[in-house]
This record gives structure tokens, C-alpha cells and sequence, in this order.
């Protein structure tokens, strides 16, 4: 395919999945999908698929990382090999290991590690079904396990992209407009509007960047009130199981 | 009672003089630290729906001995962090090669934090004429954020159990329970204590389980 003759745009503006410019993909949380974590979270972003697990806090091993003041965070991000229409190679790789420190940069501002001495906060994080944007997806997600898992957090953290494509700025873009577009730039952020993460690739000028600063904020916005949301209707979830193990019993005499 | 469920960084309060367990200040604003409970008093508190248990000096505790080193027992007290039991806590004087013919690897102990230090060295004791070596019954392990409403208001719940089901109960700090009773007994102790565990944070709790344990006896007999 040649970049130039593409057109990311139908006549009424609307983009190749038929959003806004200012749109999200849809978005879908669980809380609590795993049993042996701590705190696990999947959640999809459009086509993303990922899961995230927290484990901890827990004993450091290798015992040399551990710190005498405060918990250690550790955040491991990889992709399946099957994520991914190539068959990505497995393990970590520049990319992985990239994406895993600016993850838990984003993460740690918020987590208070000193009530934590000398232990690890673990968060795994998999990319199933990637479709641009996974880093932020991990993010959301692994901000909800951490909440799942008891951790005493400043506040949760949200993630999205902002894009440019065809000299035009979108919202959340997707992997066409990933690949083929001329700028990405994913933040992070708490809810009180504390930056935690910004990256970005290609080229934006200072007016787009701030158009396009304003539009993942918008975004984030919404994604915040979703992982907000799903924590609550997880405890409802909880509270509402109660009355059938009692049923349960008097059916057995 | 006001309660509501809360997620970390929910404003809770503008007053910062009603920050209590769970939340902080900022700006003179309470917020919450924590997934959780909030309870509405005077003071402010999130409890935690999750969360792995922190020892605190004083707290009544049961753990499982998982080494024997020269002069401590390393006990596991389900924390991130280990418990040190000195030779010197034990009730009676001992000599440092006799220590695993009194506390082998795997016995479970009733045990006390002494003391907690900044770097979060727990040390335990075992010279409390209430605390020692656990020979018999059982021991199940809930979530520690459940304790609390295993003992219920002023031990309501707890002294309840303790008759109906007519065993010995003791709940440590850390989510180990220790039941004591007849075979049968136990095992009906067990599903109610799972029982509570799962319900914890329902309301009338305890009506609730003293009409399990009516129909779960009517069932028995």
C-alpha cells in the first residue's frame, strides 16, 4: 500500500470504522477474571485484548532488587505470539522492555510504595489481540488490577492515544491509522489531571500537539469513569451472590 | 450508617480533619487510598475489599514455622513479610541445638507481634500464657480484611459461633483461624466461617448465620 493514496475519511468525515474524530473504540472492563491473582483486570479496547494481573505486595526474589525504604514495582508488558497477524516472536524484546518501564513510570507516581517496605508489587501485563494502542489498554488495566488487588493508590491512572492522520487529529486511533498515519502520542494521567505518561512518534506542531493533548484528555475522561464504574459494579456483583448459597442449602433437605 | 462503595482517589470529604483509616489528605481534602467500604462517621474510613495483611505490635497472630535458624524460628504469618521468633521468646529456656525438637519446620503456633521496625522485621513472642504450639484442630485462612466481621461488634459474632457450634475459635490477625471441636463440628465451622468470608460485607450478617447453622443442624439431625 502507498501512504499517499490512502484516505483515512469518508464525505461526512467519519473515519475508516465509521467514528468521529473524537471518538473512542468501544470499551469493555472486567474486574476480577483471575483466581490466583491478587487484583486482575481484561479489558478491550476496540480490537485490543489484554490482561492484566497484580501480584503482591510480596517478597522480593532475586533478593538484591529489594529496597530497605519502600516497595519495588515491576510491570512486565508482552505481546502473545499470536497478538499479532505476523507471528510475533516470543519473549522480551527492545520494544517490550521500552513499553514495560514507561507502563510502571506511568503507574508508580500514584502507588504508595512506602507502606510497603522491602516487598514487590508485580503487575503482568498480556497483549492477546493487539490493534494499536495496547500500551495504553495495558495501562487502564493494570491501573484497575492494582485497585483490585488492595493497594493503597493516590489515584487510579487512565491511558489513551491521540493521533494524527491525514493532517487531521483523531482520538484513539487504530492500527490503519496507526500504521499508516503521521503521528501517535500516548499519555497517561490521573483523574485530577496529573500527566504520568507522554510519548509520542512522528511529527505534530505546537498547535496540533495541544489539540491533540486536549482530545486524549477528553478521552481519557471517559475511560476513567468505565474503570470507575466496573470496580463498583464488581462489589454490586459481589454483594449480589450472597442470596444463592443459602437457596442452595435448603434445597438439599 | 452512610456507606458507599469508593475507588482510590474519590473525594470523599472537604473537611481534612475527617481523614481516618484508608484515605489521605490533599489540600486539605480527604480522598481515598483504597478500593473499598467507606464508612461515613466522624471520621472517614475505607475498608479494603482486598489487600495483603501488615503486621502490627500487639496483634494476635497464627503462623506456620517455616525454618529454624540458630537462634530464631522463621515463621510464616500469611504477610509479605516473615516472622522471627528468638529462642529467648519461647516460654521456657532451651538450648540453641534443641530448637527444632520444640518448633519443628510445619507446626503451627498461636502466636503475638512483639515488635515491628521501620524496616518491617517482625518480631514475635510466645511467653503469653494464652499463646503456644497448636497440636490439634484445624486452621482455615480467609482474606484479613474479613476478620473484622468474623468477630463481629464487640465479638458478637464470634461468641455466637463459639456456642452454636460448640468448638474453640481462635481468629488471628492475619486471616488464620484455629478451630477446635469435634469432627463434625469443625467441619459445619468451616462453611460458616467460608460463608462469612464470602458475605463479609452484607448487611445482618450475623441473623443470617444463625439461621444457616438452625437449618444446617435441623439437617444434621
Amino acid at each position: 500500500m502507498d501512504e499517499s493514496n490512502i484516505s483515512f475519511f469518508d464525505k461526512e468525515g467519519r473515519r475508516l470504522d465509521g467514528r468521529r474524530v473524537d471518538e473512542l473504540r468501544p470499551l469493555k472492563i472486567e474486574v476480577g477474571v483471575l483466581a490466583r491473582a491478587d487484583g486482575s483486570c481484561y479489558i478491550e479496547m476496540g480490537g485490543n485484548k489484554v490482561i492484566a494481573a497484580v501480584y503482591g505486595p510480596r517478597e522480593v526474589h532475586p533478593r538484591h532488587l529489594q529496597e530497605v525504604t519502600r516497595a519495588i514495582v515491576r510491570y512486565r508488558y508482552n505481546m502473545a505470539s499470536f497478538s499479532v497477524e505476523e507471528r510475533k516472536r516470543p519473549g522480551p524484546d527492545r520494544r517490550s522492555y521500552e513499553l514495560s518501564k514507561v507502563s510502571r513510570e506511568a503507574l508508580e507516581p500514584v502507588i504508595l510504595t512506602s507502606y510497603f517496605p522491602r516487598s514487590v508489587i508485580d503487575v503482568f501485563v498480556e497483549v492477546l489481540q493487539a490493534d494499536a494502542g495496547t500500551r495504553t489498554a495495558g495501562i487502564n488495566a493494570a491501573s484497575v488490577a492494582l485497585a483490585d488487588a488492595g493497594i493503597p493508590m493516590r489515584s487510579m491512572i487512565t491511558s489513551c492515544a491521540a493521533g494524527k492522520v491525514g493532517d487531521q487529529i483523531v482520538l484513539d486511533p487504530m492500527k490503519e491509522e496507526d500504521n499508516f498515519g503521521q503521528a501517535d502520542m500516548p499519555i497517561a494521567m490521573t483523574p485530577s489531571g496529573e500527566i504520568t505518561l507522554l510519548q509520542m512518534d512522528g511529527h505534530l506542531s505546537q498547535d496540533q500537539f495541544h489539540q491533540a493533548m486536549e482530545l486524549a484528555i477528553k478521552g481519557c475522561r471517559d475511560i476513567y469513569n468505565l474503570q470507575r464504574k466496573s470496580l463498583i459494579d464488581r462489589y454490586n456483583q459481589l454483594e449480589n451472590v450472597e442470596a444463592e448459597p443459602v437457596e442452595e442449602v435448603k434445597a438439599c433437605d | 450508617m452512610d456507606r458507599r462503595v469508593v475507588v482510590p482517589g474519590d473525594l470523599l470529604s472537604d473537611d481534612g480533619k475527617r481523614s481516618g483509616e484508608g484515605t489521605f489528605v490533599k489540600d486539605g481534602k480527604v480522598y481515598s487510598l483504597l478500593y473499598g467500604l467507606a464508612n461515613f462517621r466522624d471520621r472517614i474510613n475505607v475498608i479494603p475489599l482486598a489487600g495483603k495483611y501488615v503486621p502490627t505490635s500487639g496483634d494476635n497472630i497464627i503462623g506456620i514455622v517455616k525454618d529454624v535458624t540458630f537462634s530464631n524460628w522463621i515463621v510464616d504469618i500469611n504477610s509479605p513479610y516473615d516472622g522471627l521468633l528468638h529462642i529467648s521468646e519461647y516460654p521456657m529456656r532451651i538450648e540453641s541445638d534443641e530448637m527444632s525438637k520444640h518448633l519443628r519446620v510445619g507446626t503451627s503456633i498461636m502466636t503475638r507481634v512483639k515488635d515491628v521496625d521501620s524496616t518491617m522485621k517482625v518480631e514475635l513472642t510466645l511467653s503469653d500464657r494464652k499463646l503456644g504450639v497448636l497440636k490439634t484442630g484445624r486452621i482455615v485462612e480467609i482474606s484479613h480484611t474479613r476478620v473484622p466481621r468474623l468477630i463481629g461488634k464487640g465479638g458478637s459474632m464470634i461468641s455466637m459461633l463459639k456456642k452454636e457450634l460448640n468448638c474453640n475459635i481462635f481468629v488471628g490477625q492475619n486471616g488464620r483461624i484455629w478451630i477446635n471441636g469435634g469432627a463434625e463440628d469443625m467441619d459445619l465451622a468451616l462453611k460458616t466461617i467460608l460463608l462469612i468470608e464470602k458475605e463479609a460485607h452484607t448487611n445482618g450478617l450475623t441473623d443470617r448465620i444463625v439461621e444457616f447453622l438452625k437449618s444446617e443442624k435441623g439437617a444434621r439431625s
